[in-house]
């Protein structure tokens, strides 16, 4: 029988990406959840390059990044597409998928945790980065088109830990006008009955982020 | 109806080397335009709008953007021929890994080594010999990182080889000493014709930093 562990932290969106992964595919897994700020040496041994959550380990032989772990899951288990069939679609996927990473979250993320200057320059890139997926996303219920595929999975981020964070800390920048297709998308995500299940509670997720505000703020 | 495929490139960049690569691999035809960085052709600018980048190969008129991406497309699309990616989704997983991981340390300790100096310089090549151990605990005693054939991990990174020497000279320091069986295995690999076509001489591409260098003031 075959053995499904993943290791993840309950708050990271890159670890809830893997976990929809399996979930869309119907696959059972034990899920093992990691103090990021005490990695068990089980995580340290399956991932010693970058020592980081999510993990799956797949009769007993790791896989690590979580685009990596989609697309294997993709290829080693039966159900729905993650990603399409046609290579020229499938090229375009992880395209927006890599865009998402590389040029979305960071300035965005950075966005939200820093002031003056360094926030300005994050939201203007953040801003730009944007403005690409709004147009992706043009005329479509989602990345995938009528069902969720890996675009969506790895704009999890985008569609809900960054509208929580936004809003904590005042930052607008996934504004209604700016952004109608990408904040009817985020609706339409979030109320996904298959996505809902795969999200971190928001009162949990708000109080970490005030907690990072807080940290900040507090005297040195 | 023939495909029409043109790949816009640069000669010395390790990422479009890559397509170049797969290209040969699969035995296709197709139009190479060199760019110029410093003047972006229309072109590049319409098909890679996003990142502004090479390579990009248009497949009758299709952009196709990122080079680990443009060789995954390759792979798929002439699947009948000399296959890149293993078969195995598990080793497919490893290899895309390890081709991810070139991108992000070999490639960023790289350019720091050639654009930095003192301190930052000497931490830099810590930085790369790290990635190469790393990658050649990876290779053991395997021919080639893909097996016993040439595959997409070695394609994605022995096109780094030929920017070796840049890092050496630079860096005032030998791969070779750290990494022989790295070295071996870029040597075997050089011996295929798509791989020597493909990559750019050593030389060329240290003329070319050394250009940037004084560009830009490095």
């Amino acid at each position: 029988m075959a053995e499904v562990k993943m290791f993840g932290a309950w708050g990271s969106p890159f670890s809830k990406r893997v976990e929809m992964g399996l979930k869309l595919k119907g696959v059972e897994y034990e899920y093992i959840e990691e103090d990021l700020n005490n990695k068990s040496s089980l995580l340290l041994n399956y991932n010693p390059v970058h020592k980081k959550v999510p993990v799956l380990v797949h009769n007993g032989k790791p896989i690590a990044e979580s685009l990596i772990i989609l697309e294997y899951i993709d290829e080693a288990w039966e159900g729905p597409d993650i990603l399409p069939k046609d290579p020229y679609e499938r090229a375009n996927a992880r395209f927006w998928a890599k865009f998402i990473d590389e040029k979305c979250m960071p300035p965005m993320w950075k966005a939200c945790w820093s002031i003056g200057e360094e926030r300005a320059k994050a939201k203007e890139e953040a801003s730009e980065a944007l403005k690409f997926l709004e147009n992706e996303i043009n005329g479509q219920k989602f990345f995938g088109g009528d069902t969720i595929g890996l675009v969506d999975i790895a704009a999890n981020f985008i569609g809900y830990w960054f509208r929580i964070a936004e809003e904590i800390v005042g930052l607008e920048l996934m504004t209604q006008d700016k952004y109608p297709n990408l904040c009817k998308w985020a609706e339409e995500y979030c109320k996904c009955s298959f996505v809902k299940e795969n999200l971190p509670p928001k009162d949990k997720l708000a109080d970490i982020f005030k907690g990072i505000i807080q940290a900040q703020s507090a005297p040195k | 109806m023939a495909d029409e495929l043109v790949l816009l490139d640069v000669h010395v960049s390790m990422f479009g080397m890559r397509v170049r690569i797969a290209l040969a691999e699969k035995g296709i035809k197709y139009e190479y335009r060199e760019e110029n960085l410093a003047n972006k052709s229309t072109l590049l600018l319409e098909t890679n709008p996003v990142h502004k980048k090479i390579p990009v190969l248009i497949h009758n008129g299709k952009p196709i953007c990122e080079s680990l991406i443009i060789v995954q497309y390759i792979d798929e699309v002439w699947k009948d021929k000399s296959p890149l990616l293993p078969s195995d989704p598990y080793q497919r997983a490893q290899a895309r890994f390890w081709a991810d991981f070139v991108d992000k340390k070999v490639f960023d300790a790289g350019r720091k080594i050639w654009r930095t100096k003192g301190e930052e310089l000497e931490a830099a090549k810590k930085e790369l010999i790290d990635a190469l151990e790393l990658l050649e605990g990876e290779l053991g005693d395997k021919p080639y990182f893909n097996g016993d054939t040439f595959g997409f991990l070695d394609l994605a990174f022995i096109t780094f080889y030929s920017w070796f020497h840049t890092y050496e000279t630079c860096g005032n320091f030998s791969i070779e000493k750290h990494c022989p069986k790295l070295i071996k295995w870029a040597k075997r690999c050089m011996e295929r014709e798509s791989v020597s076509k493909s990559l750019a001489d050593p030389i060329t591409v240290y003329e070319f930093v050394l250009m940037l260098k004084k560009k830009y003031g490095h």
